[in-house]
């Protein structure tokens, strides 16, 4: 055996192997990951944007395909961004494989981030194909394309720290599940994905002023279509503290180990 | 002065107040092939656990090539390559896109070269492209090797590394791991193949409920330890044992012609020869055999059991 010449460390390679590994992960399982999300979004799009949505008026100068597809663009990328990052670390765990990178020179914020961007991407991915298959039903008039695409990714973000959150608390698939049907599902859908918050009666209203994904989607949708419950400024401003909030959360998790190292 | 390879000092772990590791020291040359040995649960694997960084240490130091493990933990965990006991994979890859992988995490380009002599030398080849979930046992365990090694490290922990392997890929590893060492890597062992443990190993340390009970090179281990069996053939059959002989805990086989004696530490054969010709038995041959490290181990983590345990 001929000696192996030493090779230099790489710093940055240890975040650059893991964000790689993650994408090829929910790539090689497409099916899954990108496409289930697209066809359930595009049924939506089809039940709300070409039947129904024909009969139903919300806002004054927009049909109702018009929007309700922000909503479900967003609900896309939260969804995918969420699930990405949890059943990725939620497995490292369970099957144990996550000493792999434990023994390895990777830095807490290395692990972060890799694992963030991963999900972002993916969640991002998926709204733009729910975005482009939207175009079929109604346009969208982009009134802040910067601003949607700021709230896009300050949504994604947020949740890919609430999924390393989730991985690490979860103690089994029920668990984890429960964080997606108990938590992001029905905040989801009474965060006025499919109605102004500004029709309910006024208990209903301020009841749902303290959905956090209430500022998201009527932030995202603002940036859209120029007219939204609150400022846009408003909305992000409550998104960065929350998405602040949960990355601080997430980092001390990851900083210490948590559930990581025993 | 050589910086050592590895070195542990008043290592301490507990779980729920009971101590898996109870204030263990020990160094490790570099270049040397060092077994750690002990029964199950003994505190191997936590310590090795220690040494990786998957398990944290309560008190005391270990500095690799003389670097902390914690305040210094990229520079020593790039320097390290630990093959875990059980077998812990990412079954959505391949062997080859895995090893690519961990080459990455260590922080070191990807190495064709290297990478194909892994592959080669450890008999992947023809799984290559095989996803993980595919492979046979003893194939996830030669990848496990493999990705241990991906990024050369100067210190190879293997903790267990035959364990449920067949014969062939045990002489293969073993070969392998032989060359590597000569080549400069330091290699840090367990094995509950204590045969394994003797032919390679320089030095053997013993570890018995989380403490340190014997380390010492591995021949003067066996000899200051290691009892020594006897077969004495006699010309003629006797009929009961001399009384001389009990001090050797001899036995007298059913046909009265061959007698087993054991010599315990400080007991030559010298002086057992001279005992038998005392007596004036005939002998047609004499057959001395060594006691193996199983024998020793048996004897000194009884010992230990029977005593509580000492830290030496």
């Amino acid at each position: 055996m001929k000696p192996v010449p030493e090779r230099p460390f790489i710093s940055w390679l240890p975040f650059y192997t893991l964000l790689q590994k993650e994408i090829r992960r929910f790539l090689r399982v497409a099916s899954q990951t990108l496409v289930t999300p697209v066809i359930t979004a595009s049924l939506y799009l089809f039940i709300f944007g070409a039947t129904l949505g024909e009969r139903i008026n919300v806002v004054e100068g927009f049909s109702y395909a018009q929007f309700v597809i922000p909503g479900l663009i967003l609900m896309g990328i939260i969804n995918n961004s969420f699930s990405n990052v949890a059943s990725s670390l939620f497995m490292s765990r369970y099957l144990g494989n996550i000493v792999d990178l434990m023994v390895t020179p990777i830095t807490p914020a290395q692990f972060i981030l890799a694992y963030t961007l991963a999900a972002m991407i993916r969640g991002l991915a998926v709204g733009l194909i729910v975005w482009l298959i939207s175009t079929l039903f109604a346009p969208l008039p982009w009134a802040h394309p910067f601003s949607a695409l700021l709230m896009a990714a300050l949504a994604s973000f947020l949740f890919a720290q609430f999924g390393i959150i989730a991985a690490i608390y979860a103690n089994n698939f029920d668990a984890l599940a429960m964080y997606t049907n108990f938590i992001i599902l029905p905040l989801i859908y009474l965060g006025g994905v499919f109605y102004p918050i500004s029709i309910l009666p006024p208990v209903w209203s301020g009841l749902s002023h303290l959905n956090p994904l209430f500022y998201l989607i009527d932030g995202f949708r603002h940036a859209l279509l120029g007219t939204g419950d609150l400022s846009f400024a408003t909305s992000f401003c409550v998104g960065l503290a929350m998405a602040s909030g949960l990355f601080a959360w997430a980092a001390l998790l990851i900083g210490k180990s948590y559930r990581l190292r025993n | 002065m050589t910086v050592p390879a590895l070195a542990i000092q008043n290592l301490t772990k507990s779980y729920d107040g009971k101590p898996a590791v109870n204030d263990i020291s020990f160094a490790i040359q570099p270049g040397e092939i060092f077994g750690l040995l002990g029964p199950n649960g003994a505190g191997k694997s936590t310590t090795i656990n220690m040494i990786g960084g998957v398990t944290r240490i309560d008190s005391g130091n270990i500095e690799i090539f003389g670097h902390d493990n914690r305040r210094e933990y990229r520079t020593t965990r790039s320097t390290v390559g630990v093959m875990h006991q059980e077998i812990v994979i990412d079954n959505f890859f391949t062997i080859d896109q895995a090893l690519k992988f961990h080459a990455g995490y260590y922080g070191v380009r990807d190495d064709p070269a290297w990478r194909n002599i892994l592959i080669e030398r450890l008999g992947l080849s023809e799984h290559l492209h095989k996803v993980m979930i595919k492979l046979s046992g003893g194939l996830k365990r030669r990848f496990m090797i493999a990705k241990a090694l991906i990024h050369k490290p100067r210190l190879l922990i293997l903790d267990e590394p035959t364990a449920g392997v067949d014969v062939e890929l045990r002489l293969t590893l073993w070969d392998f791991v032989r060359e590597i060492n000569r080549q400069g890597t330091t290699i840090l062992l367990t094995t509950h193949y204590l045969e394994e443990a003797q032919q390679m190993c320089g030095r053997i340390a013993i570890m018995n409920h989380g403490n340190l009970i014997a380390l010492e090179e591995t021949t003067a281990l066996l000899q200051r330890l290691g009892t020594q069996s006897v077969l004495a053939r006699l010309a003629m059959p006797l009929e009961h044992l001399p009384a001389a002989l009990h001090e050797y805990h001899a036995e007298l086989t059913e046909s009265g012609t061959q007698i087993n004696l054991v010599l315990s530490p400080g007991q030559t054969s010298g002086d057992l020869l001279h005992t038998l010709c005392q007596l004036g038995l005939e002998l047609v041959d004499l057959e001395t055999r060594r006691a193996s490290l199983e024998e020793v181990f048996l004897q000194i983590t009884r010992q230990a059991g029977s005593s509580g345990g000492e830290t030496p």
